[in-house]
């Protein structure tokens, strides 16, 4: 048997691995019945060296998932080139040129220029600003909320889950887009009430998904066993609860960036979004609304932006779900 | 398998430790007095567990056996506290002198998994899917004590799986449940269990699942683990081979109460109540003609909605007196020589004629 340190995380992996091969090959007869129960169930694990760090497992499922690499390839460069485009994007998205007014894509305006003029190739990279900082400060408040809220619900159950699930439902019930509006008309738009608001507005499908994903996990005997091992509720909901859940609480939250972004979209397109002179990709679209018959390719390039933006979400968000499942044998 | 001496500087971690001074060490280590569990259902109370009482002794292997529905496994949940909310516990669990029912939740997790740890019967459920066996292992250490070092911690994991036989511990550690045999997924909910050296074990039908060659390897790690932390051991099942081979003495519930205990020679050599006559006669023996066939309990067991006046056992009974005691008045369990108890009314008379008579 190995001397090697409890620290030493290949050494003993590799010597498991052969010594379990000898013993399956050579061993016939010989193996005693308590080797061969150790063999039994775990072909896998003497195959392929074991103790790979988590980090390094994950990694490998998730790249694994192509659209899922691919996915989250696109929108790095989108994120990095959105918020460097000072450095590089030659044109002043501002710069107008009123005389020359729109023109349709060339070498030179590779977008195109709009009603103004300007380059609409800076204009829609400088409202990416917006739209993905919005996108993703979104998902992340909601997921956070919903995460909270749906976890003591469904973990706590009785009056809790009720007064929780009652204010969710009362949520969900409002008309979202006309409470925005008003609620930024009120509070006016600024990105952070922008946020807030839509943030607001998109926490209870998490809170719901996760409160019915702790209901069924809180039942497994593994949290029984946990509690028989003296683990307070916090540490249960923490370490046993949530780990089981986030398959589905990533997808939502890559589902909120999208949405985040589209209803963003939505809310300028509208005209109550983000304000005059910060555009955002759904601002275009509400400019782009006037001369929808001659000048379409202002209508394609920012939709073309956001229907990137959430396939590649939506693709890194299934990517993830499987290399969160350590069960996942990819 | 065997242990693997560890040359490294790991602290002697699977030494007795201190116990408490005020902690009534001559005594039994857990009394049950009268426990009687009901749970609401509809509109009545269900009784699970009813008058339950026995001793555990420290460094005592208890085997408590019963049917499915007896009320075993009910009665090492209250001992934990682990019963939902809606159960209702009367009686009087005392651990070491205190008692334990009425603690509140703050109050009883200290002592779960510290003093008194659990072995689940099936261990892949027992497992959390999501995280390493070794992490798990170290989690139970962790939740007591909060200052260990990473350092000592892995030792201490790595030399809890060698304890019960996991080859190559250090890598084992390393993988999670689902690649983990059954066998030696028990063995990991045992290190889990034995990691804060409990003064008590209760292992719920710890081998139920798995195969009898693997059976025998958990019970000798559990012996082994006894022999060796001096704790005492709670062995719930429905194998009387199982009790056979490491109970001392022996628990038979029928329908949530207690029908006998004693020693474990006593209840395999003079079983005193008919129900305990009855599952030994029902072994299939060695020793018998293969033509011959199996002695049974008739009937099924009662729903515990609506239980038998008088002697549960009653309508099962080939001695029962019916119309007569046995079907009014419920037997109590008394003491019939030799610290055997028993809750029969004819226990003295069927003394006689044990396993003929239940045919």
């Amino acid at each position: 048997m190995t001397t090697l340190g409890p620290h030493d995380r290949s050494g003993p992996a590799t010597v498991q691995g052969s010594g379990f091969g000898h013993g399956a090959e050579a061993g016939g007869a010989e193996i005693d019945n308590e080797l061969a129960a150790e063999l039994e169930g775990v072909p896998l694990a003497s195959t392929e060296p074991p103790a790979r760090s988590q980090w390094e497992l994950f990694r490998r499922r998730f790249f694994h998932h192509r659209l899922a690499a691919v996915g989250l390839g696109l929108l790095v460069l989108l994120y990095v080139a959105v918020f460097t485009a000072s450095l590089w994007v030659p044109q002043n998205p501002r710069a107008q040129d009123v005389l020359a007014g729109t023109s349709a894509p060339s070498a030179e305006h590779w977008f195109g220029t709009d009603q103004l003029g300007r380059d609409f190739f800076a204009r829609v990279i400088y409202a990416g600003q917006i739209s993905l900082k919005i996108g993703l400060a979104v998902a992340m408040i909601s997921t956070a909320v919903g995460t909270i809220t749906g976890s003591l619900a469904g973990y706590f159950g009785r009056w809790i889950d009720q007064l929780l699930m009652r204010l969710t439902d009362l949520f969900l019930i409002v008309p979202g887009i006309a409470v925005l509006a008003i609620a930024l008309k009120k509070f006016g738009s600024a990105d952070t009430v922008i946020i807030l608001v839509l943030a607001a507005s998109f926490w209870m499908q998490v809170a719901r998904v996760v409160r019915g994903q702790v209901l069924a996990v809180k039942e497994k005997e593994f949290i029984e066993a946990a509690r028989a091992a003296g683990a307070s509720n916090t540490r249960i909901i923490t370490r046993h609860v949530l780990p089981n859940c986030i398959g589905p609480i990533v997808v939502n939250a890559t589902l909120a960036v999208a949405g985040a972004i589209v209803a963003e979209s939505t809310l300028s397109f509208l005209g109550f979004g983000v304000q005059k002179p910060q555009t955002s990709w759904g601002n275009l679209l509400f400019d782009a609304k006037s001369n929808l018959q001659f000048d379409e390719h202002l209508l394609y390039f920012p939709g073309l932006f956001i229907l990137l933006t959430v396939l590649c979400v939506n693709f890194v968000g299934d990517g993830l779900r499987d290399a969160l499942d350590p069960q996942s044998r990819r | 398998m065997t242990a693997v001496p560890h040359d490294q500087s790991v602290p002697a971690v699977l030494e007795m430790e201190e116990i408490d001074p005020d902690s009534g060490l001559s005594g039994p280590i857990l009394q049950v007095r009268d426990l009687r569990v009901q749970f609401p259902i509809e509109d009545t109370m269900v009784t699970a567990v009813d008058g339950v009482t026995f001793d555990v002794d420290a460094n005592e292997t208890l085997g408590i056996v019963g049917e499915s529905g007896s009320g075993k496994s009910v009665t090492s949940m209250a001992i934990l506290g682990l019963l939902p909310t809606t159960a209702q516990v009367n009686g009087s669990i005392l651990f070491r002198g205190r008692e334990l029912i009425g603690l509140k939740e703050k109050e009883l997790q200290p002592l779960r998994g510290r003093r008194i740890a659990m072995v689940f019967q099936d261990a892949l459920a027992a497992l959390n899917p999501v995280h390493r066996v070794g992490a798990q292992i170290a989690e139970s250490i962790k939740v007591h004590a909060h200052d260990i070092s990473k350092t000592d911690l892995r030792a201490r994991v790595v030399e809890l799986l060698d304890v019960v036989g996991i080859p190559d511990p250090a890598a084992r550690a390393d993988q999670f449940p689902h690649e983990f045999s059954g066998g030696m997924r028990q063995r990991a909910m045992i290190a889990m269990s034995i990691a804060n050296e409990p003064d008590l074990l209760i292992a719920d039908e710890p081998t139920t699942a798995l195969d009898v060659t693997i059976q025998a390897q958990v019970l000798e790690v559990l012996e082994r683990i006894q022999d060796r932390t001096s704790s005492s051991i709670m062995l719930i099942t429905h194998d009387l081979g199982v009790v056979a081979g490491v109970a001392d003495r022996v628990l038979v519930m029928y329908a949530g109460r207690v029908c006998e205990v004693a020693d474990v020679e006593s209840v395999f050599y003079e079983p005193r109540h008919p129900y305990t006559q009855g599952l030994l006669g029902s072994l299939p023996r060695l020793d018998a003609r293969s033509d011959d066939r199996l002695a049974r309990i008739v009937g099924q067991p009662p729903s515990l909605i609506a239980l038998p006046a008088g002697c549960a056992f009653h309508p099962r009974c080939p001695h029962a007196l019916v119309p007569g005691r046995c079907s009014q008045e419920q037997p109590q369990l008394r003491l019939l020589g030799d610290g055997q108890q028993a809750a029969c009314h004819r226990a003295e008379e069927i003394e006689a004629k044990p396993l003929e008579a239940a045919e």
